[in-house]
């Protein structure tokens, strides 16, 4: 009896954890995006309930619908040279301008838009 | 061990007849740059002509106003009262006081309309000599200490020269092989990405010229230097071009080469060949 409490609260825990880290991950990813100092993404896309946004490069929306796949969104993030060897977009992985978790808690939000 | 010697020599061989091919092909050198170096120009200046098809290109003496009707309209009610009126009458006054051996800025450019001299390759020298350099070497001639080049009295005496100079035209010259290679420099200086963002001044000022990024819009490259130095509301006064160069450097996180270094006067001499052909309105003022 006392066993099963144990294991429901365990397997309770184990369930809503990682949903309590997305949320945290997910507001880390916004402040970075108009954090003028690491991903400044506003300043060259349009994100939903961003202000004065850039209007160089493609609007950030429908994210999770056009990028099924999270590690399409981390590569570019991390070094948009591979799509596009000209690009403007910075490559903040392989610049160091951003480390693989902010990387990681970028694509979190950016799945929320 | 042999086949590298080998290739080392089919390259250089290849590199000398390449070599004699181009001097015996150059009889008349100096036609020969200035015509390569005209196909540039007029391919950079059709690039803006597709970019911006309503605007002339006289109006990009006017940077960034010349294709921002908004920002334009305040930047022609701030010139009614310009801003850097009393900087350029502090450098009437620089440039008419006499050195401690008694002769004058006006020994080395008599009334100060020098400003379409200016970039020029010296051949004798073997670089660019622009109009701050040749300022101050003026004084150093007249025993005088050289100035700083970013701001305060080089500013104020380039601006005076500068307004001195209103009207003149754009054409500098690119002919010999010494300049070309100058030119070549600042052409690559330009075009090549750099800094921890990797970015070159033309995705900026080529690519992204007329765009949003955040709330600044990149002038076109083209009429770059034919209004500095400009008094910016930022700097609450005037600056040099080399000052601004330092300044977008810094800003994609690239080092930032000095004022007057031959980085940056390669890249004056390339910005003002690609203008070539629109009138000097310098100074100017800048948000
Ligand atoms: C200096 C401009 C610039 C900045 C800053 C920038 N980007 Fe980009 N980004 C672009 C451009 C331009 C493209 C279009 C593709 C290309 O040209 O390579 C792009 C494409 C993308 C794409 C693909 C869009 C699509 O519709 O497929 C994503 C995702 C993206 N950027 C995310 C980001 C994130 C996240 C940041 C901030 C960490 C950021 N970008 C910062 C310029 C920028
Ligand atoms: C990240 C984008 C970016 C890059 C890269 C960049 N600039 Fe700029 N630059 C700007 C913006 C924005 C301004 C302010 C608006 C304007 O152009 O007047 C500016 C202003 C200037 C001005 C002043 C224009 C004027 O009329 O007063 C000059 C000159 C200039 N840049 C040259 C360069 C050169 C040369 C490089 C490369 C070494 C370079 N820039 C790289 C964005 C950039």
């Amino acid at each position: 009896m006392r066993v099963k409490k144990v294991v429901i609260a365990l397997l309770g825990f184990f369930i809503i954890a990682p949903l309590w880290a997305g949320e945290a991950e997910i507001e880390k990813g916004k402040n970075l995006i108009y954090t003028r100092t690491k991903g400044n993404c506003i300043s060259c896309h349009m994100i939903p309930g961003g202000s004065l946004p850039g209007n160089f490069a493609p609007p950030l929306v429908q994210m999770k619908a056009r990028y099924p796949d999270p590690d399409d969104l981390r590569k570019q993030i991390f070094d948009a040279r591979i799509k596009n060897p000209q690009t403007i977009m910075p490559p903040f992985g392989a610049h160091k301008m951003l480390s693989e978790d902010e990387i990681d808690w970028l694509v979190e939000y950016l799945y929320t838009l | 061990m042999l086949t590298t010697k080998i290739k080392l020599t089919l390259s250089l061989v290849a590199a000398t007849s390449l070599l004699a091919g181009c001097t015996s092909s150059n009889s008349d050198e100096s036609a020969d740059y200035q015509a390569l170096v005209q196909q540039d120009i007029s391919t950079f200046q059709t690039f803006f002509k597709n970019r911006f098809p309503d605007v002339e290109i006289e109006d990009y003496k006017n940077g960034v106003y010349a294709i921002d009707e908004n920002a334009r309209l305040q930047w022609e009610d701030i010139e009614e009262f310009p801003p850097y009126e009393l900087e350029v009458d502090d450098g009437k006054v620089l440039y008419e006081t006499p050195f401690a051996n008694g002769k004058s800025y006006a020994d080395c450019f008599g009334d100060g309309a020098v400003r379409k001299q200016y970039p020029q390759f010296d051949d004798k020298r073997g670089e660019v000599v622009t109009l701050e350099l040749a300022i101050n070497e003026c004084r150093e001639a007249n025993g005088e200490k050289p100035l700083k080049y970013k701001k305060g009295n080089i500013a104020k005496l380039s601006a005076y020269m500068a307004f001195q100079s209103r009207g003149q035209i754009v054409a500098a010259r690119v002919s010999s092989e010494g300049a070309y290679n100058a030119y070549m420099g600042g052409k690559e200086f330009f075009y090549s990405k750099r800094g921890q963002m990797n970015l070159s001044c033309a995705d900026c000022h080529m690519r992204a010229t007329g765009y949003y990024l955040r709330a600044d819009v990149p002038s076109p490259a083209i009429g770059h230097v034919t209004h500095f130095p400009v008094h910016r509301s930022k700097w609450g006064q005037l600056g040099t071009l080399h000052r601004r160069y330092g300044g977008c450097n810094q800003n994609i996180r690239a080092k930032a080469f000095k004022p007057q270094s031959e980085e940056y006067r390669n890249l004056e001499f390339f910005q003002t060949v690609m203008s070539n052909g629109l009138e000097f309105n310098g100074p100017g003022s800048r948000k």
